[in-house]
């Protein structure tokens, strides 16, 4: 298990710090750990927990549940695509599966190359304009495969 | 008068492109010397007529689109800013008719205002309700809003008077007041529209919650797949903070009232409203055991009122108005409005804010205007992932709470999937199944196991594996979810698929598929 250097620390001491003496913290210090680092380096729990008074099980527990936490760095670019029934009805599904051919890994995954991080999404919210695709924080609909190819492209070099 | 243009920043109209079309506007106008203001609205909810761009004129607003950046030079010839005519010319914001023969109540202002404007928001009539609260017992107002016959919009429909009754009449010196953010059935739209739009009613129907009940504190939690909202939202709450809308000292009257906003991270089930309370307290998002109910023993133990976005945005023009104006709108014990989120296979999606009594196919067709592909429509989804799907057959349901469970189908928050005919309905019921597995919180063996083991039968008679034996098994597994489960997700998760074999059994048949 990586081991996390005093500058990581610090800054997860400084975002428990930054909560004060809020109820029940825990899923906002994760959301900010996950924004400052990318994800939850699984050596931070330890250290995250101990600054609660929870235990690691607790904690692991928390990171564990919800999709959106991550336990690995991801990509530079994440790419979600929704699957939910709205996008379903505007073949969501073949989106999907162009998604996979053209990035070449599964949902879940990231590229070799580092550059995008896969991902399954239900429903963003943006139904009357299906199928929907999230890049980072951006919204696209009515994406098309042709369209999610052009949003990749131009993101490649980044 | 220096010329003002509407470009929304609603995340749906920014999906297809409002941002380009708001830059070149402002990079056009500058090219041309002319002076304009564009101000960031939120979405009228005419979605296939966004990004749509308004100009307001003499005459009132009118409506360009759909625009896209490349349009915006002809535009400017073509005078659009003093409404001049365009092939894109929509005429009269307000009389486009899909807009027109609407009833915008809890929508007023989306797509009217600038929502991060409060003097904006002032002078549409913000803050009215707050002021007429705070001159008013608690008692009076919790009577007010039970008077006006709200349900919550969430999807229980409960009545939101009572729920407040019920926590104001708890002996505790800390209350809570929750507003549930977290949108996520496929086809809903109205909350994240709401938040992008007009988001200082939901602060002054929390507000005014707040006084009604004795709580000081309210959260919000809000979908983190909702960042624009998110964005508009805290702006929001920043200035309401700033002018004494929110805080210590409400409108100098002495009252406190604050709001935090805490965001979800990615699990379906915390929009069940305990599963919501776990995760706002720090843990993990599994249900809770009721009684005790929320509004007696709530976050982190004291007296919680739970409403919906919906709920709490339509609180502040019931005391503004008086209850008898809400109660007055729709049917039977249907009061009100429901802003119903046209949504999937249909050539105009969007918002519809009407009193109850509109049928499903006035709204699929009338307004809906049938299937985006010009295929016929086969199934439509109402009220979320544990919506039952409806036959063309029923199209000529009203769509209120009621007439829709006398079917076996549900309204919940109001969504509409519509699919066509090239839908495979045993692949949706599968879907149901899948979803339920991924979403469950892991502690009822019904729902956590019996989903797994759901997609597993389907996956089966899909394959003609001794069809009758596992249709009977679905059947089966159908019936002990539903009866066994602690919670809607999985004891509602039988009913699209029950509804799928029972309206469309021939797709259940072995056949060839890709």
């Amino acid at each position: 298990m990586e081991t996390l250097d005093s500058t990581t620390l610090q800054r997860i001491s400084a975002i428990v710090a930054s909560h004060g003496a809020k109820p029940g913290p825990l899923l906002l210090v994760l959301h900010d750990v996950q924004n400052a680092l990318g994800y939850i380096p699984p050596p931070a729990i330890p250290h995250i927990a101990s600054a609660l008074n929870l235990t690691r099980a607790e904690v692991h527990g928390v990171v564990s549940f919800y999709h959106h936490f991550r336990s690995e760095p991801p990509g530079r670019h994440s790419v979600r695509i929704c699957r939910a029934e709205s996008c379903q009805a505007m073949n969501g599904e073949v989106l999907a599966a162009h998604a996979r051919q053209r990035l070449g890994v599964d949902f879940h995954h990231t590229t070799p190359d580092g550059q995008f991080t896969l991902e399954s999404v239900y429903c963003l919210g943006n139904c009357a304009c299906s199928p929907a695709v999230m890049i980072d924080d951006e919204l696209h609909g009515r994406v098309t495969p042709e369209r999610l190819d052009a949003l990749l492209a131009e993101r490649s070099g980044q | 008068m220096v010329p003002v243009i509407y470009v929304p920043r609603d995340s749906g109209a920014l999906s297809l492109g409002a941002e380009s079309v708001a830059r070149a506007i402002a990079a056009e106008a500058a090219a041309r010397g002319v002076q304009v203001r564009v101000v960031r609205n939120g979405s009228r909810g005419l979605y296939w007529l966004e990004p749509m761009v308004e100009v307001d004129t003499p005459s009132g607003r009118v409506a360009y689109g759909p625009v896209s950046a490349s349009d915006v030079p002809g535009l400017f010839d073509a005078r659009f800013l003093e409404g001049g005519s365009h092939q894109l010319a929509m005429g009269a914001t307000d009389s486009i008719p899909w807009l027109a023969s609407q009833q915008r109540l809890t929508f007023a202002r989306v797509g009217v205002i600038d929502p991060t404007d409060i003097a904006n928001y002032a002078d549409h009539g913000g803050f009215r309700g707050l002021r007429q609260a705070l001159s008013m017992a608690p008692a009076d107002i919790v009577k007010a809003v039970t008077d006006s016959g709200l349900r919550g919009r969430g999807g229980a429909a409960f009545p939101t008077g009572i729920k407040w009754q019920t926590v104001l009449d708890q002996a505790s010196d800390r209350k809570y007041i929750t507003c549930n953010a977290d949108e996520g059935d496929s086809g809903t739209f109205s909350d994240r529209m709401l938040l992008e739009g007009d988001s200082f009613s939901l602060i002054e129907g929390m507000t005014i919650a707040g006084l009604a009940v004795g709580a000081t504190q309210g959260y919000i939690y809000l979908r983190i797949e909702y960042p624009h909202a998110q964005r508009v939202l805290g702006e929001a709450i920043a200035t309401a903070q700033r002018q004494g809308f929110l805080g210590a000292n409400l409108l100098g009257s002495g009252r406190r009232f604050d709001i935090e906003v805490r965001m979800g991270a990615g699990a379906y089930i915390c929009g069940e409203e305990t599963s919501m309370l776990e995760s706002l307290e720090g843990r993990r998002g599994e249900v809770r055991v009721r009684p005790p109910l929320p509004a007696i023993k709530g976050l982190f133990g004291n007296p919680t009122v739970v409403n919906n976005v919906v709920s709490l945005a339509t609180v502040p023009l019931i005391l503004d108005k008086g209850p008898a104006f809400y109660r007055d709108f729709g049917v039977g014990k249907s009061r009100g409005t429901l802003p119903i989120q046209l949504a999937g296979n249909l050539r105009r999606g969007g918002l519809v804010e009407r009193a109850f009594g509109l049928t499903l196919r006035e709204l699929l067709y009338e307004y809906g205007g049938g299937s985006a592909s010009g295929r016929p429509l086969r199934a439509v989804q109402v009220g979320g992932p544990l919506g039952a799907y409806i036959p063309a057959s029923q199209f000529d349901v009203v769509v209120d709470y009621e007439a829709l469970s006398a079917i076996g189908a549900l309204l919940g928050h109001g969504g509409i999937v519509a699919f066509d005919d090239t839908v495979d309905m045993a692949r949706m019921a599968r879907y149901a199944m899948h979803f339920c597995a991924v979403e469950s919180c892991g502690k009822c063996t019904p729902c956590r196991i019996g989903s797994t083991r759901g997609v597993e039968v389907l996956d089966r008679i899909m394959g003609g594996v001794e069809p009758e034996r596992n249709l009977r098994l679905l059947e089966d597994l159908c019936e002990t979810m539903l009866h066994g489960s602690l919670c809607g997700l999985g004891g509602m998760t039988p009913f699209p698929v029950q509804s799928a074999l029972k309206h469309f059994p021939e797709d259940f048949g072995p056949r060839g598929r890709n």
